[in-house]
């Protein structure tokens, strides 16, 4: 605004000016102000911050198992490694969990292939591996699905030709896609038969277009993360052996 | 460094429009204007280190230690100043998975934060867990439309709080996002979802009416706007509802280069304002009130 004409229009409304009752907003003004490495930190609150930092470090860098190679979700076009260690995790971690509540067992278990969010370096497994592999706080859950939907499952799986990682599943495609072979258990998948599918809430709520959750005849949830699953596995175990194998193949 | 030259020739208007009040007129009040600061964060999400110098995202940027000396310079060049935080301060960082929370509103409580709404991820460890770390927040929880009558929060959280500064009332109030779809039941259990703008239209006329607030802002958890979409966002209820001054936002994690000005249902300018997420950026807005109310005839400026 043209300073002048503002002063002006200023003096001449306050010939007017008789009552001062309410506080009236007369000018705003915003801005953002970037915390960068130019403002000097508040020692005070950093020697706070200090043994609560130490205390997540010590622990997130506490070794817990040993990697032989290091393993990737992408060394593996239908299964991987990586991919068969997490799905397999899951089974002998949460099966004795839905055992014991329910005296039944889990027959597959279904992740996905988007949920692997980092590799496995060769050498040391800290609790910071489990993190960076699993960030989120998805949880297990047991779904009670019949038969035909169990087929829908290996149906998308065959579609998706993504090495979702899979444990309790046998599934083989022909050279033209077809599916050739689709087991759970090592036997054909019966259409009017209950089976228990392990996988994460995530997942069984529709995400990464699995659609084939719902509706069911039950669903546990296990209150088990997926990373608490990790850790606790990668806690009794020495060295892992994880393995790209045949559980979901194409043929030539 | 136009904007200061601004401010200059402003302060210099005002010395000149006291010195031609005294001169002409017969008054003996003087006008005075008053300031108050209101910072804002939104999303910090657990960040409460700075990003790490090799980080492939926001290397170096954010850090509540830093955030607390800059709180504490602009809190002693204005004393009148109001912080909030607009939710989503859970989950991002082990310091969430190993401490709960409690971390994040022991150091909030330090850097004197004076209000919060609440996000969907503060409900992560279930409301049970975000009940367990109240004792730990020494500022208020605000949230108008989720009724907690059924839960472990009832009176717990308070729809809305005035403030007052430099004898000026500053009304706060919180609304927060569905949470249904978005949260797990069993996670935010009989928290009631109610409809942000008749609750806002509520909130205003209480504030306004029979708090006679001289500033009203919404922190919300609704997110910035949702394009091509009919859900409720901080740009919908802006236009949809009247005297709020300012809208506080999160969800989005929404970098906007400037705050945004929305006209309201009254056609008056509203502020929407949202600074990303992790605590990279602080928010700040200034008001400037006058009690001379022919002065204010010429409307309100608002420089961003």
């Amino acid at each position: 605004m043209n300073f002048k004409l503002f002063a002006f229009i200023f003096t001449l409304l306050s010939f007017f000016s008789c009552k001062q009752d309410s506080y009236q907003l007369t000018k705003i003004e915003g801005k953002q102000l970037s915390i960068s490495d130019k403002i000097p930190v508040d020692s005070v609150i950093e020697n706070f911050i200090k043994p609560y930092r130490e205390h997540v470090n010590i622990d997130m860098d506490s070794v817990l198992a040993y990697a032989p190679e290091t393993y990737s979700k992408k060394d593996g076009l239908y299964n991987t490694a990586l991919g068969n260690l997490m799905a397999d995790i899951v089974f002998k971690q949460s099966n004795p969990v839905f055992n014991k509540r329910t005296k039944k067992n889990i027959d597959a278990v279904l992740l996905n292939h988007g949920g692997i969010r980092s590799i496995i370096s060769k050498g040391k497994i800290t609790t910071r591996t489990a993190y960076e592999i699993m960030p989120f706080e998805n949880s297990i859950v047991v779904v009670a699905l019949k038969g035909n939907q169990v087929i829908d499952m290996v149906t998308f799986l065959s579609k998706a030709k993504t090495a979702h990682p899979i444990n309790g599943i046998r599934l083989v495609l022909d050279k033209n896609n077809k599916i050739e072979t689709a087991l759970i258990g090592n036997k054909p998948i019966e259409a009017s038969k209950t089976y228990y599918i392990a996988t994460n809430d995530y997942l069984y709520n529709g995400g990464d277009k699995m659609n084939f959750f719902k509706p069911n005849d039950s669903v546990y949830k296990l209150n088990y993360k997926i990373r608490n699953a990790m850790i606790d596995f990668f806690k009794k175990t020495d060295t892992i052996r994880p393995k790209r194998d045949n559980r979901f193949i194409q043929l030539n | 460094m136009k904007r200061r030259q601004f401010i200059q020739k402003t302060s210099a208007a005002l010395t000149l429009a006291t010195v031609a009040n005294f001169g002409l007129q017969s008054f003996s009040t003087v006008s005075k204007t008053k300031h108050i600061t209101i910072l804002h964060t939104n999303d910090v999400h657990s960040h409460i280190d700075a990003f790490a110098s090799n980080a492939a995202k926001n290397a170096n940027l954010g850090g509540i230690a830093r955030r607390a000396t800059l709180i504490d310079q602009i809190r002693k060049e204005n004393p009148n100043t109001l912080l909030l935080d607009a939710g989503d301060i859970f989950q991002g960082t082990p310091y969430f998975n190993y401490y709960g929370g409690e971390l994040e509103f022991k150091l909030m409580s330090k850097l004197k934060y004076d209000a919060a709404t609440i996000g969907n991820h503060d409900f992560d460890n279930g409301i049970d867990g975000l009940y367990a770390q109240l004792p730990h927040a020494n500022f208020s929880f605000l949230s108008a439309n989720y009724n907690f009558e059924n839960t472990i929060l009832n009176t717990h959280v308070k729809p809305y709080k005035v403030f007052i500064k430099d004898g000026l009332k500053i009304g706060v109030f919180g609304i927060g996002i569905r949470l249904e779809g978005l949260v797990n039941y069993e996670l935010y259990k009989e928290t009631q979802y109610l409809d942000p703008i008749e609750i806002t239209q509520d909130m205003t006329r209480i504030l306004k009416t029979e708090e006679k607030c001289d500033l009203i802002i919404c922190l919300s958890h609704l997110g910035y706007y949702y394009k091509n979409s009919k859900k409720i966002s901080d740009i919908k209820l802006a236009e949809a509802t009247k005297d709020i001054d300012l809208i506080i936002g999160g969800h989005t994690h929404t970098f906007l280069p400037k705050p945004t000005v929305v006209k309201n249902s009254d056609e008056k300018n509203v502020l929407v304002n949202q600074v990303g997420c992790y605590g990279i950026n602080l928010g700040r807005i200034d008001f400037f009130l006058d009690n001379n109310k022919d002065k204010t005839t010429n409307g309100t400026s608002i420089i961003v």
